[in-house]
């Protein structure tokens, strides 16, 4: 069986191992790394519980092989802040933007994104933004909400 | 899931990964985005043992590029790129409109327009933008280039005319005559995002209200992207309206056996190829002039 080796950036910090081909990069990032924060939901590209950033994208780490992110930049939910809640997360936890929790790693990776490119977004655009994460608990009020949120502090506002 | 176990290779020009192509034949498959070879390998629909990663290639085939009377696009060009591309957006604005209509934001930042076209999906969607902009597309093989005329490019079910051994590295497409208007107009089934049925037209007005040229293609209601050349007929030469539109609209699927599966059956496909299409000449026309 062949082997690889590769050496991934993940949050800031060099991680170089060898790897099946075959390896996709989110077990990549959970097995390998035990960086768990990442979730695994549908498996099939649709649900985005496994978004990450790759070189500054938001991806479905699901659909990557670890081989192709071979001297990439990874970010993971655990390299957001830096030892402290990103304002994201902040939002998220303030507008109880979660029930169970699965799908907020990958909603925060894609809403942070999303805020990069567009600042100042109406709920419409977030909700566009959203198209690649599924959530099953909240119908999606609180998560907006929280974007929002995120958006406003991002602004300078309250 | 995971895929069944396979050797990478991740070539650094054009010319080694035809080399590699050629000497690893049907077992091998070249990787874009990823994104529909990736998720066929996980549920085993594909197992190709050879993977040919183009990552390397990106600063070659990544580009969209102004050639006056052509925009050059790259194949590994990804969705996104198109969608947020100002070039496209002033000179060939349904490519971007197209784009921007795939799957989600993750989706376009990975997948390609090179693998969209050499996919074939029957329900993608930048096949039929490609087909209503008269794209030209540029295969390299071992011999050489050669280019394709889009009409001339899908053959059905993931079928077109690149031949085994052939990397598409280019989308030649003219510009748009001016005053043109195009549009795009999609169906997207509700769990998939993938199109039921998508509508692409391009319609030139003359100076009295006449459609002078008009290309018409769908996407997801026959095995491949068509151009729907009877309802151009239907226009050309004459003053456009609602009710010409409506009219030519009728012939969206003439000699065509929509495809049928649990969610659209061929008569509700044919009756949205229809609608999708009046649809789409309606609003080319009122962004023409
Ligand atoms: C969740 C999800 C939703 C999606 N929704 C949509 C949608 O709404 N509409 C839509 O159109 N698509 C959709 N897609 C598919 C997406 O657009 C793919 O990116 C695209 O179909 C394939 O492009 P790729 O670069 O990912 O190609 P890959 O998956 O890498 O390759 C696909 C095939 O093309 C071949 N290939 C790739 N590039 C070349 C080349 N340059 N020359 C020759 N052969 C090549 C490969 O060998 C492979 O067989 C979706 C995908 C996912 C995962």
């Amino acid at each position: 069986m062949q082997k690889i080796p590769i050496t991934v950036e993940v949050n800031g910090r060099k991680a170089s191992r060898e790897v099946e081909p075959r390896l996709l990069l989110v077990h990549f990032l959970r097995e390998a790394l035990g960086l768990t924060g990442t979730k695994i939901g549908c498996d099939t590209s649709q649900c985005g519980s496994c978004t990450v950033h790759l070189d500054g994208m938001a991806v479905k780490s699901c659909t990557v092989l670890a081989v192709q992110a071979n001297g990439s930049q990874v970010t993971t939910i655990e390299g957001l802040g830096n030892g402290e809640l990103h304002p994201m997360q902040q939002a998220f936890w303030d507008n109880h933007g979660l029930q169970c929790g699965y799908c907020t790693p990958g909603m925060i990776m894609t809403a942070t994104k999303l805020l990069e490119e567009n600042p100042n977004p109406s709920d419409e655009e977030i909700r566009d933004g959203l198209e690649g994460n599924l959530c099953r608990c909240t119908g999606y009020e609180n998560i907006v909400k929280a974007i929002r949120a995120a958006a406003e502090t991002a602004r300078g506002g309250s | 899931m995971y895929p069944e176990a396979f050797s990478y290779h991740a070539p650094s020009t054009v010319e080694e990964a035809l080399a590699l192509l050629e000497r690893h034949g049907d077992d091998a498959k070249l990787l874009a985005g990823g994104h529909s070879l990736l998720p066929a390998m996980k549920l085993r629909l594909s197992g190709p043992t050879h993977i040919i990663d183009m990552k390397h290639l990106r600063g070659s085939l990544d580009y969209i590029r102004d050639e006056g009377d052509d925009v050059a696009i790259g194949a590994l060009t990804t969705h996104r790129s198109l969608e947020r591309s100002e070039l496209l957006r002033g000179k060939l604005p349904v490519l971007a409109e197209t784009a921007g209509c795939i799957g989600d934001m993750q989706v376009r930042n990975l997948g390609t327009l090179g693998g969209s076209v050499a996919h074939a999906d029957p329900a993608g969607d930048l096949p039929a933008a490609v087909l209503a902009l008269d794209a030209v597309l540029v295969a390299q093989g071992s011999g050489g280039t050669r280019t394709i005329a889009a009409g001339e490019f899908f053959h059905g079910f993931f079928e077109t005319a690149l031949e085994a051994g052939e990397i598409l590295i280019e989308l030649r497409i003219p510009t748009l005559a001016a005053g043109s208007g195009s549009s795009y107009q999609k169906f997207f089934h509700p769990a998939s995002g993938y199109a039921v049925c998508g509508a692409a037209a391009v319609i030139t007005p003359d100076a009295s209200g006449n459609v002078a040229s008009c290309r018409v293609a769908l996407t997801g209601v026959s095995e491949g992207a068509y151009r729907a050349t009877a309802v151009e007929e239907a226009l050309v030469g004459k003053p456009f309206s609602e009710e010409l539109a409506a009219a030519a609209a009728e012939h969206a699927a003439d000699g065509i056996e929509p495809l049928e599966d649990y969610f659209a059956d061929a008569t509700y496909r044919g009756h949205l190829a229809k609608t999708f299409v009046k649809r789409a000449l309606l609003t080319a026309w009122e962004r023409s002039g």
